[in-house]
């Protein structure tokens, strides 16, 4: 037997892990197109960008138990298309960047997302943020310059940039068109709340306004952000944090169903003898009766243990148990570091919800609140609260009935 | 088993509590308490998953 890996980030190593110690002991091939190790993505928004860790404490956990796993690790090596055999069963042949091909009876798809940009072009002094050498290179130029920083999007990247570089002492821009910040993920109330923090803080934040061109100065380096309301914002560097693209052109002549990321069933399978996870895979769950693709760490933990387990059952290996196993059904939790603030968030709020706050106050800077949907709770998120998150979790990793999370509070 | 966590690393995010509140548990002082430094062998699995979804890498476990 053999299973195929492709991303040695988080989800594809998690599964690699998941594979070993479920007692499966054949080959496991990983390729990753980037040439070491991808490194552990969180701190480089915060510590490593703050300066306070040096690069290498940002490595992957799975660093150090590489050699445990036994595994044929082939980095700066990129998978490149998938071509099916109608005659034969399993995942296909997946062609390689070297031009070799790999065959194998199972294959885990973990290729992850990276930054959208606002322009085609390479501008100097603006900067996207997803591997270490981005946020090295950004360092880098926060240290060779002192003007202004603008910040394009507050989505949480573009939120702890910005609080970084506030740390750092740099004047800050922050520019959203939503009218909120992290509006794709957090009901308004919290962005608002969010918003107000950086305003604190002394970020220039502008909500509501889109980016018309970047401007740069005579030797071709970024100078101002022109904005779509004709106003001029004065840059020495400017960050893209507009949101991410999940990588799956190299499957645009697969028979794989792309559809904001690979389309899935509720176990993560996408066509016989494939499964995805993390970043990339967009599944049912049924826990929220919803098509759903989450960019989040422990998610993308979560989803790559459960693809192995997954792809074990479709291969037949051992005694794993379809019925057992059941379908993926998380309550995805995430953080986000601003400032002295610790933003957590479990569950999946629509902005719909009603929020009911059930712990401290907004004007303190430390609560929590449930979102409310009919008779469900949908999710909890809390802002220095941790224990009280992660309770609400627990519970509604048990059910989402309203009465049972509210009933911790009261 | 015994069970550890790095002070200097940990943020109290509670993960490891979610995972095992049996071992874990983040107060009201936002601190993490172990609650069973050598956990028995029954919570092996739970403990090495709190391992691996510390976002902090703070815990580790000996034998
Ligand atoms: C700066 C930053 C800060 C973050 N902070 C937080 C945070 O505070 N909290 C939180 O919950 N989440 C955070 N995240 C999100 C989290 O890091 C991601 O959700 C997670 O990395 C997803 O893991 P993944 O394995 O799915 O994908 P990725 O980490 O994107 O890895 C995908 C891998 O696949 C490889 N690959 C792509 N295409 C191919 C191909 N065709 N062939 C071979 N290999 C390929 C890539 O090289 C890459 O190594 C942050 C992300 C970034 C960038
Ligand atoms: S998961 Fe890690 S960082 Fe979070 S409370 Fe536990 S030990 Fe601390």
């Amino acid at each position: 037997m053999s299973v195929l890996i492709v991303g040695a980030s988080l989800a594809g190593l998690s599964a690699a892990e998941t594979l070993r110690s479920s007692g499966y002991k054949d080959e496991i091939v990983v390729v990753d197109g980037w040439d070491s190790l991808p490194s552990d993505r969180p701190p480089l928004s915060k510590q490593v960008l703050a300066g306070e860790w040096p690069p290498e404490k940002a490595t992957q956990r799975a660093a150090s138990h590489l050699h445990e796993w036994d595994l044929d690790l082939r980095l700066g090596l990129a998978a490149t298309s998938i071509q099916v055999d109608p005659d034969s069963s399993g995942p296909g042949r997946v062609t390689l960047t070297d031009g070799t091909a790999v065959e194998p009876d199972g294959l885990i798809i973990a290729t992850g997302s990276r930054p959208r940009n606002v322009t085609d072009q390479r501008i100097d002094g603006v900067h996207l943020l997803r591997n270490l050498e981005d946020s090295l290179a950004l360092r880098d130029d926060l240290d060779a310059t002192d003007g202004p920083v603008v910040v394009i999007g507050a989505g949480f990247i573009g939120a702890e940039v910005a609080a970084t570089c506030r740390s750092l002492g740099r004047d800050v821009t922050l520019i959203e068109a939503a009218p909120s910040p992290l509006m794709r993920v957090f009901p308004q109330a919290i962005g608002d709340f969010v918003a107000d923090l950086h305003r604190a803080n002394g970020v220039d934040v502008r909500l509501g306004v889109g980016v018309a061109e970047l401007e740069c100065d005579p030797t071709g380096r970024i100078s101002g952000v022109r904005m779509s309301d004709g106003s001029l914002v004065e840059a020495a560097v400017v960050v893209v944090g507009i949101g991410v693209i999940p990588n799956v052109e190299w499957l645009a002549d697969s028979p794989l169903r792309l559809d904001n990321g690979i389309h899935c069933d509720e176990t993560c399978l996408a066509a016989p003898g494939v499964v995805a996870a993390g970043d990339v895979a967009s599944w049912y769950n049924p826990r929220y009766r919803r098509q759903m693709r989450v960019e989040q760490w422990e998610h993308a933990i979560q989803q790559g243990e459960y693809a192995a387990k997954r792809i074990l059952a479709e291969m037949g290996f051992g005694d794993t148990d379809m019925q057992a196993l059941g379908a993926f059904d998380p309550v995805p939790w995430f953080w986000s570091d601003q400032y002295d603030k610790k933003i957590q968030m479990a569950g999946f709020p629509d902005a719909s919800d009603e929020m009911v706050l059930v712990e401290g106050s907004f004007a303190e800077g430390r609560f929590a609140v449930l979102f409310r949907r009919g008779d469900e709770c949908s999710a909890v998120l809390g802002v220095n609260r941790p224990r009280h998150v992660m309770q609400a979790r627990m519970k509604l990793e048990a059910s989402l009935d309203w009465d049972g999370v509210i009933s911790l509070f009261r | 088993m015994k069970v550890s966590v790095d002070y200097d690393l940990c943020e109290s995010n509670a993960i490891c509590m979610g995972i095992a509140p049996e071992v874990f548990e983040v107060r009201d002082d936002d601190l993490l308490y172990i609650l069973d430094e050598n956990p028995p062998e029954e919570l092996r699995a739970r403990v090495e998953e709190a391992i691996k979804r510390c976002p902090k890498q703070a815990l580790s476990l000996e034998d």
